[in-house]
């Protein structure tokens, strides 16, 4: 049967949760030997579909083919029987052990003892063929995001994957890496593998795709074949009307010094040095993006800046006021607004509902009469920001978990918007986002930054830095290698000092 | 040939009301397995059941030392549940209640000339400043140094114990019986009998009007959401600005207060001295009572009443058919076992699967 042409044929796949149709009536389906993209606004059911063909939902109704042969897919494991493996946004990796552990580890081809050496040749044969850069002694707990994903991959061929889903893998990745990650799965379709791709960036999508499902509002709006497409098309095929992909810059008159940052040195969380003797400043009506690849100190300067991390040396002012060191709620009392790049863990509250996430900035102010809080201005307010934002839940009192990947994000972003921060510090503001969403996100840092906020803006899209910032400062290895006007800024000289190539004079 | 095929699979996440058909679930399944043992007894357990729901509610006297037992009972179990919400793992409501004891005991034997408008509410603040006292050690060791609370709490009910020994075996010596119990405190610092007749006494009262302020600050209250936000996720909670630690220090202190105010109305309002058994457990029954009602302020008075029944109940069917006494714990243990396997099925559902 191996010689059948679709490698998964997904048909009329319906599948309800309480308030959504997150897929309703699905037909999908892979060629052997094919990349294919799925692409959809947040909350259009993506995911859902894939942990439904990795047996992680079950469906309401539909029927599934793999290789033309119908199959009942009940759990993960049922599924990696049938050659179907599927890398998640967040890994699953056993930090202290070696790679080679990792990969072996509840395998079900072991006996009682790991056979270590075999298992280390097969890898190592498996990551040649496949053009993989892995060594298998190193602990995972010393790999980049980047080598992680790659682990990940190199775990579901091992297991014999012949079709991988890889959900959003690029959002955490360095373009060097993303182009690593695209060589990688070329050769695997190749090979006669099949490949399944989610991402928001278009970019991206008509690079790797030879065929692109669309979906919107959980059912599909139609497969195209990359060739016979454009961006402008997909993206008008997501969202039901033009993207602007263009914005326009206003020129705001900077006010005074908002955020100012002297000489600052900051440890990461294995006690080594993130941050050197940075510093900077941001005004009022002024953005400063940071560009740099991800892990050269851009977190951890973030997290100085709002207190959820000591400062060793050095000096943070706020509106002239010294808060190095002080805590988050001193800070968070000034009017500091903080998107930080990891929403599940650090950002929000996932078991509390999402109107109790929406409040939890505020809800201070809405206490009246001695301690009672004001549940109906709580319900109207997070009614607006679910509206104002677009926001994809059944209702205020839906669980925050159950929202899609880019529904937390703009939950995240609506709270800390909503505030008018004086300083607002955002990470990857528009990671996880369709294209519909990240525009208007961007859209909305640029009306903020007309208010007269100060906004630290930290990204490794290089578009993005270039596309809202005033003046852009570069780190590489925690060091600001330059500071310069955006007008100035061309991206050779950037891309240079990002790689440590090139240093400006202070 | 086709073998079907057992599998868990994740549920979307709970609703209110599978939550309330999970705890009650649990509890009958509980008296389920526990008439095993009342059979054993050579009692049939219809019978068995009747004598202790009849017991514990069949008339006026009964039910009010259904009363007088749930006083201790939801007071404990208000004072885990507290301190549950933001997860701080009080396991010392026992030890806090006879810190409370205690120190309510010092008022109420020292000043034995005053008047029941001042002794009574003294011994009431000195017994929540006592439990108070007795949780704020192991919040402050952890908010510091970061010791972890259910050890340091779990040690303090040893040692609260051995210090309540060596007083009432030392100076608090009953003079006359040379039992290990303090002097009775004097007749104004008894709180009032509200029914003639009976043991309900006014702590009764105190204790529901605890309860409601549970449900005040848990519903309505900025406090409340607070705690709810550090239990779910310490670490975002104080990136936003709340105060973690202070909150933390804060509800293990009402938690210790109200845990030592059971002590309290055990003693100036049932036992009027202090001794060695003043708390059958109580302190350990409060964190099943909490962990029964989720936490939730209905939910725990409902849980502590269904104790009181149980541990009323299960004197009164000893009393009649000799089913031993002890199957009250029993009882007890196997609902919270019940409750954990009723929560784990809310999450995931058991699906068949044909191969
Ligand atoms: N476990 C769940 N319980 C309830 N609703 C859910 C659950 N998982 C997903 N949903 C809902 O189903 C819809 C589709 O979600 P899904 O995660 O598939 O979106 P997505 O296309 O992957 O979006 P994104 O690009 O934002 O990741 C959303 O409205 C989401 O709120
Ligand atoms: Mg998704």
């Amino acid at each position: 049967m191996i010689n059948e042409e679709l490698a998964v044929k997904m048909v009329g796949i319906t599948k309800r949760f309480p308030g959504v149709i997150a897929n309703n009536n699905i037909n999908f389906e892979v060629k052997r030997g094919e990349i294919h993209s799925l692409l959809g606004e947040n909350g259009a059911g993506k995911t859902t579909l894939m942990n439904i063909l990795y047996g992680l939902y079950a469906m309401d109704k539909g029927e599934i083919y793999i290789y033309g042969e119908k199959v009942d897919i009940g759990s993960p494991k049922d599924a990696i029987k049938l050659g179907i493996g599927m890398i998640h946004q967040h890994f699953t990796l056993v930090p202290p052990f070696t790679v080679t552990e990792n990969i072996i580890l509840g395998y079900e081809g072991n006996n009682l003892i790991l056979k270590t050496d075999e298992a280390e040749k097969r890898i190592m044969e498996l990551a040649e063929k496949y053009g993989f850069e892995v060594d298998p002694r190193k602990k995972v707990m010393y790999l980049s995001v980047g080598e992680q994903q790659r682990v990940e991959i190199l775990k579901a061929l091992y297991r014999g994957a012949k079709i991988l889903i890889l959900d959003e893998p690029t959002s955490v990745l360095t373009p060097p890496e993303t182009k690593q990650l695209f060589n990688i799965l070329r050769r695997m379709a190749d090979e006669g593998k099949s490949v399944i791709f989610i991402s928001h960036k278009l970019d991206e999508v008509m690079e790797i795709s030879d065929r692109i499902t669309v979906l919107r509002k959980g059912k599909v709006v139609s497969t195209v074949s990359k060739d016979e497409t454009s961006k402008r098309e997909l993206a008008k095929m997501m969202v039901g009307r033009e993207v602007i992909f263009l914005l326009s810059r206003p020129e705001v008159e900077v006010g005074e010094i908002v955020l100012d940052v002297q000489g600052l040195f900051v440890l990461d969380d294995r006690g080594l040095t993130a941050v050197k003797n940075v510093y900077l400043n941001v005004r009022r009506g002024e953005i400063l993006g940071i560009a740099g690849v991800a892990g050269n100190g851009q977190k951890e300067l973030a997290e100085a800046i709002v207190g959820v991390r000591k400062a060793l040396k050095g000096k943070i002012f706020v509106e002239g006021k010294n808060v190095t060191n002080r805590p988050p709620y001193e800070l968070m009392s000034m009017g500091i607004g903080y998107i930080t790049e990891d929403r599940v863990g650090k950002g929000l509250i996932i078991d509390l509902t999402v109107k109790e996430n929406l409040i939890s900035k505020v809800y201070s102010a809405m206490t009246r009469k001695l301690f009672f809080l004001d549940k109906d201005l709580a319900e109207r307010y997070s009614k607006w920001l679910i509206k104002e934002f677009d926001i994809v839940a059944p209702s205020p009192e839906t669980p925050a978990k159950t929202l899609s990947g880019g529904n937390l994000q703009k939950l995240l972003l609506a709270r800390e918007l909503a505030i008018e921060p004086t300083l607002l510090v955002a990470s990857q503001p528009t990671r996880g986002l369709d294209v519909g969403a990240t525009e208007y996100i961007r859209e909305r840092l640029l009306e903020q930054k007309k208010r007269g906020t100060a906004i630290l803006l930290i990204s490794e899209d290089l578009e993005e830095i270039l596309g809202l910032s005033d003046r852009v400062a570069v780190m590489y290895e925690g060091e600001i290698m330059g500071v310069l006007p955006v007008k100035d800024a061309n991206i050779e000289d950037i891309g240079l000092m990002m790689a440590g190539a090139k240093r400006l004079n202070r | 040939m086709v073998l079907p095929r057992l599998k868990l699979e994740k549920r979307p996440p709970p609703t209110l009301k599978m939550k309330v058909a999970a705890a009650i679930g649990s509890i009958a399944l509980a008296l389920l397995f526990s008439s095993i043992l009342i059979v054993q007894a050579g009692v049939n357990p219809l019978v068995g059941y009747f004598h202790l729901f009849y017991g514990a509610l069949g008339d006026k006297l009964s039910l009010t030392e259904t009363f007088v037992r749930f006083c201790p009972l939801a007071l404990t179990g208000v004072a885990c549940a507290i301190a549950f919400l933001c997860k701080f793992w009080n396991i010392g409501a026992e030890g806090q209640l006879y810190a409370g004891g205690l120190a309510a005991t010092f008022f109420g034997i020292s000043f034995l000339g005053a008047p029941s408008y001042l002794i009574i509410p003294l011994m009431t603040i000195s017994g929540f400043l006592g439990g108070a006292f007795w949780a704020f050690i192991p919040a402050a060791l952890k908010t510091r140094w970061k010791v972890d609370e259910v050890v340091t709490t779990l040690l303090g009910n040893w040692i609260i114990y051995f210090i309540t020994g060596a007083i009432l075996y030392g100076p608090w010596q009953n003079p006359v019986t040379k039992w290990p119990e303090s002097p009775a405190i004097s007749e104004a610092a008894k709180l009032p009998i509200l029914i003639p007749g009976t043991r309900f006494h006014l702590g009764i009262v105190l204790a529901l009007i605890v309860v409601l302020i549970y449900l005040v600050i848990y519903w309505g209250t900025a406090w409340g959401y607070e705690l709810k936000a550090i239990g779910a996720n310490p670490e975002a909670s104080y990136s936003m600005g709340i105060k973690v630690e202070r909150n933390m220090v804060l509800a293990a202190i009402l938690s210790g207060g109200i845990a030592g105010l059971a002590g309290a109305f055990e003693v100036n309002g049932l036992n009027f001295h202090m001794k060695l058994d003043l708390s059958h457990g109580y302190g350990y029954t409060g964190i099943v009572i909490a962990m029964l009602g989720g936490l939730h302020p209905v939910g725990v008075a409902l849980a502590a009443f269904f104790m009181a029944i149980i541990v009323t109940g299960t004197q009164a069917m000893h009393r009649v058919t000799g089913v031993p006494f002890p199957l009250s714990e029993v009882i007890q243990g196997l609902s919270l076992i019940c409750l954990l396997l009723g929560n784990f099925l809310t999450e995931y559902r058991v699906r068949r699967v044909v191969e």
